[in-house]
């Protein structure tokens, strides 16, 4: 099934949801509004046999397709961007908002798998609903996504530090979390 | 001093298939009740594969509660690599999961490829695939040795480090070192396969289906293995799909997801190897998974060896490929390509793309961000131990605590991959 197919089954199922949808360089990608994630996710999984939650993952866009001149440790994050002095500098589109957190999902069983990308954009502070209760595997990906990038998952049932210290301070791979020269965080640093 | 009697605590039968249990799905609160002990199970413990930490409730020497706690050994693997350019990436893939090395390298250099578009000479192809199959075997040979020493079968490990050891052997042949090579690189292979190689892999085909029949003999019809790993940790094909398992945890089950069919990726639609799934989805079953992945191993090793066809080994474009060696001492442009590449890198068009490969742990995949420059925005990585490290809590629970050992044992989770 195509994008627009597909965007066009999910707007059907679930009205007002899908805000765009593109062809994508791998799979199909939907972009959905985040009230409304669980139930097209609900209905992908039920309707389009969309078992199989590959991963959830949470990308910043700080600074993202920003002319940045200037140095490691900017306002802005750090400097990603110089422009090279060879090949076309190709300016990518500016993102809504500051977070995408993509899903990625297939079907597996008979058949193709079909792989689908379900993205979703937020602002810093603003939740996006757990999709624990669709898919259990999420249940992981979800507090590393809080964890090292600090999206807030509305609705998990146990949405704590996974990977880094419990009383880690900040977000690391945030693009403004300071790179080099921070302090020691250990409890037994004191 | 009197000694109060209680019931023991019940423990499931076997092959009671695993349940989700209500609340968060990898944790499993233990009831409350007296008599019941929190015993910190890990993270250094010769059978946590590494630094798994275990939080287990027990009644007497049943487990009744488990939180799994990983992340001790996260190196932020995924925030260097949006600190190197594409380039200075490859070597660090290798190093997440460092039993199958090579296949998190085709994920990367495969996601990277994918967005830029390069092709991938037929030759190159052809490599790649075998050494993603030598690492295959590489990765389930540690898998049976260390089980083995956790079920107390020392000589298995010394039998199986053995091949693994010719299989590191052959890699240093090619790529020069033993693991951690940076062998695929953008548009290819770093070099064409030395002489003498072709021979020494022959000699490693025809001796290793052997060994894997005598590692069979020694586990899989030795009753007390069969005692240990039957009926342990079962899980039926819809739980695992749900908690998305992959790879021998998910055909264990019966379920015949193998990205080398059904997302093929090299030359795999060209080979002929069968997918092997099992019935019953209990540790049995995945211990007897991998050691007949490891026959589909070496037939796809075979083949690859005979159907090679010969030609470059790297592509041509040389935005993205480092110039041959020779020619830096001759030409100009070639010296200043060399480098740009080194030192800045190329440009990748902005885009995302997902690139997933079969592991010898599952579905391995990179999810690759790039904002046009020449380091990548974001890179995530699928990693199957992270995912199906999930279901020890519901695999273990109601059971003894030397049953959660072949749980964790089975599942084969290499934490670096788990925590990256």
């Amino acid at each position: 099934m195509t994008a627009a197919q597909l965007a066009t089954a999910v707007r059907s199922a679930v009205p007002g949801s899908v805000v765009g949808h593109e062809k994508g360089l791998d799979m199909p990608t939907l972009t959905v509004k985040p009230e409304k994630l669980v139930d097209v996710c609900t209905y992908l999984r039920d309707e389009q046999g969309k078992n199989f939650l590959s991963a959830v993952s949470a990308v910043d866009h700080l600074g993202y397709g920003d002319e940045v001149a200037g140095y490691f440790g900017t306002e802005r994050g750090r400097d990603i961007n110089s422009t090279g002095s060879w090949g076309a500098p190709i300016t990518p589109e500016p993102p809504p908002k500051r977070f995408a957190i993509r899903y990625h999902m297939a079907h597996v069983g008979d058949g193709p798998t079909d792989r689908l990308r379900l993205q979703v954009w937020v602002d810093d502070g603003e939740e996006v609903p757990s999709v624990v209760s669709v898919w259990p595997t999420a249940d992981w990906h979800e507090r590393e996504q809080y964890d090292l990038m600090g999206i807030v998952f509305a609705g998990h049932p146990n949405l704590r530090r996974l990977i880094m210290p419990h009383d880690w301070d900040g977000h690391p791979l945030r693009k403004d979390y300071p790179i080099g020269g921070e302090p020691v965080q250990f409890t037994d640093a004191e | 001093m009197s000694t109060v009697e209680r019931p023991p605590a019940p423990v499931e039968p076997l092959f009671t298939p695993a349940k989700i249990p209500p609340g968060a799905p990898s944790k499993i609160d233990p009831p409350a009740g007296e008599d019941l002990i929190t015993v910190n199970f890990g993270p250094n413990h010769p059978s946590t594969h590494g630094v798994l930490r275990l939080i287990v409730t027990l009644d007497g020497e049943v487990v009744v509660g488990l939180d799994a706690d990983i992340g001790y050994v996260h190196t932020g693997f995924e925030k260097n690599f949006e600190q190197k350019t594409y380039w200075k990436g490859i070597p660090y893939a290798p190093r997440m999961d460092y039993v199958a090395f090579f296949a998190n390298e085709l994920a990367y250099v495969g996601a990277v490829e994918k967005l830029i578009g390069i092709e991938v000479p037929e030759r190159a192809q052809w490599i790649r695939t075998l050494f993603a199959e030598l690492n295959r075997l590489h990765s389930h040979l540690v898998y049976l040795g260390t089980s083995g020493v956790e079920m107390g079968a020392m000589s298995v490990f010394f039998y199986c480090l053995r091949e693994r050891d010719y299989v590191l052997d052959l890699f240093e042949m090619a790529t020069g070192v033993r693991m951690h090579d940076r062998y695929p690189q953008f548009g290819g292979v770093a070099e064409d396969l030395p002489k003498g190689f072709y021979a020494e892999c022959r000699k490693f085909c025809r001796m290793m289906p052997r060994r894997i029949d005598e590692y069979l003999d020694l586990l899989a019809g030795n009753p007390v293995w069969e005692s240990r790993y039957r009926g342990i940790g079962t899980i039926s094909p819809e739980t695992a799909i749900a908690m998305g398992l992959s790879g021998p945890n998910l055909r264990a089950t019966g379920v015949p997801y193998d990205l080398r069919r059904t997302d093929p990726y090299s030359v795999y639609p060209q080979l002929d190897f069968d997918v092997v799934v099992g019935e019953r989805g209990d540790a049995y079953d995945r211990f007897l998974c991998r050691a007949k992945e490891m026959y589909e191993s070496v037939r796809i090793i075979e083949q690859c060896l005979d159907k090679m066809p010969s030609g470059p080994v790297m592509a041509t474009d040389r935005k993205y490929v480092l110039p041959p060696r020779a020619e830096l001492h001759t030409s100009m442009e070639s010296l200043i390509h060399h480098f740009k590449l080194v030192t800045e890198g190329f440009r990748v068009p902005p885009g995302q793309v997902y690139f997933p490969v079969e592991s010898a742990r599952g579905e391995f995949g990179c999810y690759l961000v790039s904002d046009g420059g020449t380091q990548p925005w974001r890179v995530h990585f699928r990693a199957p131990s992270f995912v199906s490290l999930q279901v020890t809590a519901m695999m273990s629970v109601n059971r003894y605590v030397g049953d959660m050992i072949v749980v964790v044992g089975s599942l084969d989770g290499v934490m670096g991959e788990a925590d990256r």
